[in-house]
């Protein structure tokens, strides 16, 4: 399962663990835990700084941009 | 489905690893690529060697070369492939109990001959592949399934431990500062020398059970709010600095690299040929 938006950010929800990490540590409360696994609550906030992507454990949140976040 | 970084350093086939959920080895694994992908090195100059353990398991998931190793032995095969090639940017990954316990006796002697490998140990505090024994980095007094009552043992500072023992590139990052272990590992690299590179990392499955120290979300909180980098804890009150501990570059001197002192003697036989 993919999310794609005008921002380009993209969970991977295959590979996500569901540790709470991107949630947290999003400085613009973008991101929610959604039955089990990270989701999408408020991309307008998005700044696109890369925080969660950094911080996950399991590369299943990251910045797409256009070209792979078709 | 991944980010080109990830397409491009990892093995994507093998992902997602088999790390538990939240645990910090995979964000320190991401920083080193990163590093690497920085530094634009072709990736087939790149050897990643590592020993046994939970962090040990890294190079599996990366798409360089890679050796997985021996408990402890990492550093003596790393120093075979860069005695063998000089030419190879050599990386080992290790654990805490892998780099300081088992292999105590490589790490010290590597760090003496300043041989140029990057060294970066995930340090947990613990053991965590086979179930949360304690470790040389296990602070006193905190708990393993090895030390039920608390750890009367005195822990290691890795950082102090290189450095004495002769590394010329001496730092530590966290997880939490996941950029900061980029920045350092490609410091490390371009040192020409024995670099070591600590990036404390968190156990959530064990370390953090045991001593209920909360879950992933909680323990890289504590990995932000504990750490002070090394520049700022300079102008610090005492006070400020009670119960924290330092990130940043520690140490870093030029001294001659083992290999190339190698090749001069090499050298000086041809030439009387
Ligand atoms: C010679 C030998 N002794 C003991 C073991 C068992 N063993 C496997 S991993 C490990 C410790 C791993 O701890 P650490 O290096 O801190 O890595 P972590 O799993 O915490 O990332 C031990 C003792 C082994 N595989 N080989
Ligand atoms: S890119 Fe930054 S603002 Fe956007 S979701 Fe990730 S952490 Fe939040
Ligand atoms: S950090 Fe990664 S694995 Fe953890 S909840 Fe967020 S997307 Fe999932
Ligand atoms: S046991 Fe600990 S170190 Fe090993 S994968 Fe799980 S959280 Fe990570």
């Amino acid at each position: 399962m993919t999310t794609t938006n005008q921002k380009g950010l993209i969970i991977n929800k295959n590979w996500c663990k569901g540790c709470g990490i991107c949630v947290e540590f999003c400085p613009t409360n973008v991101l929610e835990m959604k039955d089990g696994k990270a989701n999408i609550k408020d991309i307008d906030s998005c700044i696109m700084c890369k925080q969660c992507e950094l911080r996950c454990p399991d590369y299943a949140i990251y910045l797409g941009g256009k070209k792979d976040g078709k | 489905m991944a980010s080109a970084l990830v397409e491009n350093h990892f093995r994507s086939n093998k992902l997602p690893h088999i790390w538990c959920p939240g645990c910090g080895h995979g964000i320190i694994m991401r920083s080193i690529v990163e590093a690497i992908d920085e530094l634009g090195y072709n990736k087939d100059d790149v050897c990643v060697v590592s020993g046994i353990g939970c962090s040990s398991r890294a190079p599996g998931y990366m798409d360089y070369n890679t050796l997985h190793t021996l408990h402890g032995r990492a550093l003596a095969y790393a120093t075979g492939v860069k005695m063998a090639n000089p030419k190879l940017k050599v990386i080992v990954i290790t654990g805490d109990g892998d780099c300081a316990a088992i292999g105590g006796n490589h790490l010290i002697h590597a760090a003496r001959r300043n041989i140029d490998i990057t060294t970066v140990v995930f340090n947990n505090n613990i053991y965590g592949m086979t179930g949360g024994q304690y470790s040389p980095t296990t602070p006193t007094g905190e708990k393993g399934t090895t030390a039920p009552f608390g750890n009367i043992d005195k822990n290691f500072d890795l950082c102090n431990l290189a450095k004495a023992a002769g590394a010329t590139y001496v730092a530590r990052a966290t997880a939490y500062h996941a950029n900061m272990i980029t920045k350092l590992v490609k410091a490390g690299m371009e040192n020409k020398g024995f670099s070591f590179v600590e990036a404390v990392s968190v156990c959530p499955t064990y370390y953090g059970r045991k001593n209920k120290k909360g879950d992933a979300v909680q323990m890289m909180r504590y990995l932000k709010d504990s750490s002070v980098n090394v520049k700022a804890a300079k102008k610090l009150p005492k006070e400020k600095l009670e119960g924290k501990f330092f990130i940043g570059e520690f140490h870093k001197v030029e001294e001659p690299e083992y290999t190339e002192q190698y090749q001069k003697i090499i050298d000086s036989f041809q030439k009387e040929r």
